[in-house]
C-alpha cells in the first residue's frame, strides 16, 4: 500500500501523453510472459496465506448457519440466519461492540496524538536523539503478553507501582484496586495497550515526516508563516497519507484486540473489558456455542470491512496510490 | 530548520519525558524481578530493593527440578523454532511475491495485492474452530510445525507489503542495466534488487520476527504441552497461576523479551527508512 504524498504533482505543462498508439505485438507477448512469471512468483504466497485462510473462512460461514452447541454435538440443525439475529438482538453483543468502539476510538486517538508528538521529537535535531530513538523502540518490542503482565503488576492493588506512586505523592490515602471497577479497568487497559503501540505509530509518522522536503519548510518561512501555521498548512496535509495508514492499521488491530484483554483482565470485572473478539472467544469456546460464535466473528469482519472501506475512501481522496 | 532556545529547551524536556515514559515501567518490573517478596509488597513502596536476589532468574534459566523453569525453557525453544522458521519462510515467499508486485505488470495486480492485505482484517477468532479441526485431523495439533504454518499466513502479507513498497523504490535502470548484460530476472532480483534493498529487508525481517514472537491466540488454542507451547502462552499461564509471585512473572517476561528487544534495537535504524519507502513512494 504505497501512499503517495503530493510532493510531485503532475506537471500541467507536460506534453500530450503517448496514449492510444495501440499495443504492438511484442509488448503484448511480453505482458503475457510477465503475467505467467508473476503467477509463479506469487504462487508460494498464495499457498501460505490462502491455503490456511480460505477453507476455514468458508467453514466458519457454514457453521454460522447451523446450531452447533458443543464440540461433540451430533444433531446440528440448519438455522439459517438465526445465529446472526440472535447476536444482533442480544445485549451482550452490543455491549461488547460498544466497549470495542470505545477502546478503538480512545486508544487510536491517544496513540495518534502521542505518536505525532514523539515523531515530531524524533525528527528534531538534538544531542542524544539516538538514545531516545532506541528507548522508544523498547515498548514496541515487548511481547503483548509480557506488556499485559507488567501493567497488571503496575495496577496491582497490593504492590502495584501506581498505588505506590500515588500514595507516595499523597494523591490517594489508601491503595486502590484499579482493575476492579469495570470502566476504570477498560481505561487502564487502553493505557497499557497505548504504551506498547504508540512507538509503532510514531515510527510510521516519523517515516512520513522525514519524507517532507525541507524546501517546503523554507518556503513557509519565506512566507513568514509561524510554527503553528506551518504545522497545519505544511506538515499535516503532507502527513495525511501516513496518518490515514496508521488509522487503518490501528483501528483494525483495536477492533481485533484480544491478547491483552485475555492476559490482563480476562474480560472482567463484570465483563467491563470484554471486547468483541473476547466476547466471540467466550461464546465459542467457554460456552461452546460454535454457531453463534461463528456468526459473531463474521459480524466483526463486516465491521472491520466497513471501517476500512471508509478509511480507504479518505485515503484515496488524499492521493493514495497502490504501488 | 534553525531552532530558537525555547524550542531547544522544549525539545529536551520532551525527550526526558518520553525517555522516562518508556523506561519507568520496565525499570520497576526489572527491580521487582530482583527484589525479595517482602520488598515487593512493602508499604510505603520501596523503589530500590534492600537486597538483590537473582533466584528467580536462576530458577527459570537453570533449575532442572523446577516445573516452571522446565516449561519456560521448553517454551523459549519453541518460540525460537517458530520465530526463526516463520521469518525464513515468510521472507523467501515475500521476496518472490514482492518482486512480482513491484516489477512486473499483470492483470488484477492491484486487486491481488489488496486481497493479500485484506486478510489482515480477518479476526483470528473467526478461523480458530475450523483450523483446530483441520490441524487435529492431520496430527499437527500441539506441534511447532502446525503453528509455523498458521503463523506464516499472518506474517506473509506483511512481508509482501513492506518488501513490494521497498522494491518499487529501487530505480528500474539498475535492473535494466543488468538485464541488458544478459542477467535473468531472477538473477537481477538476487544480484541487483536484494543488495540495494537492505533497509526494506531488515524492516520486513524485524516485523516478521516480532509478529511471530508475539502471536498468542493460535498458540493458546492449538498448543497444550511443552512440546509446542510458545512463550506468550507460557507467560500467560504463569501470570494466571503465580499471581502472588509477581517477581517470577516479571523475570520470565523480561527474559522472554530479550530476543525481540535485541532485534528491534539492532534494526531500528533501518525501520524508518524501510517504512518510509511505504509511506513516500510516489
Amino acid at each position: 500500500m504505497a501512499v503517495a504524498t503530493a510532493v510531485t504533482p503532475p506537471s500541467r505543462e507536460a506534453g500530450p501523453q503517448h496514449r492510444g498508439t495501440g499495443e504492438r505485438k511484442p509488448v503484448k507477448r511480453r505482458r503475457e510472459r510477465q503475467g505467467r512469471f508473476a503467477f509463479w512468483l506469487l504462487l508460494p504466497a498464495f499457498i501460505t496465506v490462502f491455503g490456511v485462510i480460505v477453507y476455514p473462512m468458508l467453514r466458519t460461514l457454514l457453521i454460522s448457519m447451523f446450531e452447533v452447541k458443543s464440540a461433540v454435538a451430533t444433531v446440528t440443525p440448519f438455522v439459517g440466519l438465526d445465529n446472526y439475529v440472535q447476536a444482533l438482538t442480544s445485549g451482550g453483543f452490543w455491549e461488547a461492540m460498544g466497549r470495542t468502539l470505545y477502546f478503538t476510538l480512545v486508544s487510536t486517538g491517544l496513540e495518534l496524538v502521542l505518536g505525532l508528538a514523539i515523531a515530531w521529537l524524533l525528527n528534531a535535531e538534538f544531542r542524544g536523539r539516538w538514545l531516545i530513538r532506541a528507548l522508544v523502540v523498547l515498548p514496541w518490542a515487548l511481547p503483548t503478553i509480557v506488556n499485559a503482565a507488567m501493567w497488571k503488576g503496575i495496577y496491582n492493588a497490593q504492590y502495584g507501582a501506581l498505588n505506590g506512586l500515588l500514595s507516595g505523592l499523597g494523591i490517594i490515602d489508601e491503595y486502590q484496586a484499579w482493575l476492579s471497577d469495570p470502566f476504570t479497568a477498560l481505561n487502564f487497559l487502553i493505557v497499557a495497550d497505548a504504551w506498547k503501540t504508540t512507538p509503532l505509530v510514531a515510527f510510521f509518522l516519523l517515516a512520513g515526516l522525514t519524507s517532507i522536503p525541507n524546501e517546503l519548510y523554507e518556503a513557509a518561512k519565506m512566507d513568514r508563516a509561524g510554527r503553528i501555521r506551518t504545522f497545519f498548512s505544511v506538515t499535516v496535509p503532507l502527513l495525511a497519507p501516513s496518518i490515514a495508514l496508521v488509522l487503518v492499521l490501528r483501528t483494525v488491530e483495536a477492533v481485533k484486540v484480544f491478547d491483552i484483554v485475555y492476559a490482563m483482565t480476562r474480560g472482567g470485572p463484570a465483563n467491563g473489558t470484554q471486547t468483541i473478539s473476547y466476547y466471540t472467544y467466550v461464546t465459542a469456546f467457554s460456552e461452546q456455542n460454535y454457531g453463534l460464535g461463528s456468526a459473531i466473528s463474521y459480524l466483526i469482519v463486516i465491521v472491520i470491512l466497513a471501517l476500512s472501506a471508509l478509511y480507504l475512501r479518505l485515503l484515496r481522496r488524499s492521493e493514495m496510490s497502490l504501488l | 530548520m534553525k531552532r530558537t532556545t525555547g524550542g531547544t529547551v522544549l525539545t529536551y524536556v520532551a525527550a526526558v519525558v518520553v525517555a522516562l515514559g518508556c523506561i519507568a515501567p520496565l525499570a520497576w518490573t526489572f527491580l521487582a524481578s530482583v527484589s525479595t517478596q517482602s520488598d515487593i509488597v512493602a508499604r510505603p513502596a520501596r523503589w530500590w530493593p534492600s537486597e538483590f536476589v537473582f533466584d528467580r532468574y536462576a530458577t527459570i534459566l537453570f533449575d532442572s527440578s523446577s516445573a516452571v523453569g522446565n516449561s519456560f525453557r521448553a517454551a523459549f525453544v519453541n518460540s525460537l523454532v517458530v520465530g526463526v522458521s516463520v521469518v525464513a519462510i515468510s521472507m523467501i515467499v515475500g521476496i518472490f511475491g514482492a518482486y512480482a508486485f513491484a516489477r512486473l505488470r499483470f492483470p488484477f495486480q492491484r486487486t491481488t495485492l489488496m486481497i493479500f492485505l485484506a486478510t489482515y482484517m480477518l479476526p483470528q477468532v473467526a478461523l480458530l474452530i475450523p483450523l483446530y479441526l483441520i490441524l487435529s485431523s492431520i496430527g499437527l495439533l500441539d506441534s511447532t510445525i502446525g503453528l509455523i504454518v498458521v503463523d506464516c499466513a499472518l506474517v506473509v502479507p506483511f512481508t509482501l507489503w513492506i518488501l513490494s513498497n521497498y522494491f518499487a523504490t529501487i530505480p528500474a535502470e539498475l535492473e535494466e542495466a543488468a538485464r541488458i548484460d544478459g542477467t535473468s530476472r531472477l538473477g537481477a532480483l538476487f544480484r541487483v534488487i536484494l543488495p540495494s534493498a537492505k533497509p526494506g529487508l531488515f524492516a520486513a525481517t524485524m516485523f516478521a520476527f516480532l509478529l511471530a514472537w508475539d502471536e498468542f491466540m493460535y498458540a493458546l488454542i492449538f498448543t497444550s504441552t511443552d512440546a509446542a507451547k510458545t512463550l506468550p502462552v507460557a507467560i500467560a499461564e504463569f501470570a494466571g497461576r503465580y499471581t502472588t509471585d509477581f517477581g517470577l512473572v516479571a523475570a520470565g517476561g523480561l527474559i522472554a523479551s530479550i530476543p525481540p528487544v535485541i532485534i528491534a534495537l539492532v534494526f531500528q535504524r533501518q525501520v524508518v527508512s524501510g517504512l518510509s519507502a511505504g509511506a513516500v513512494k510516489g
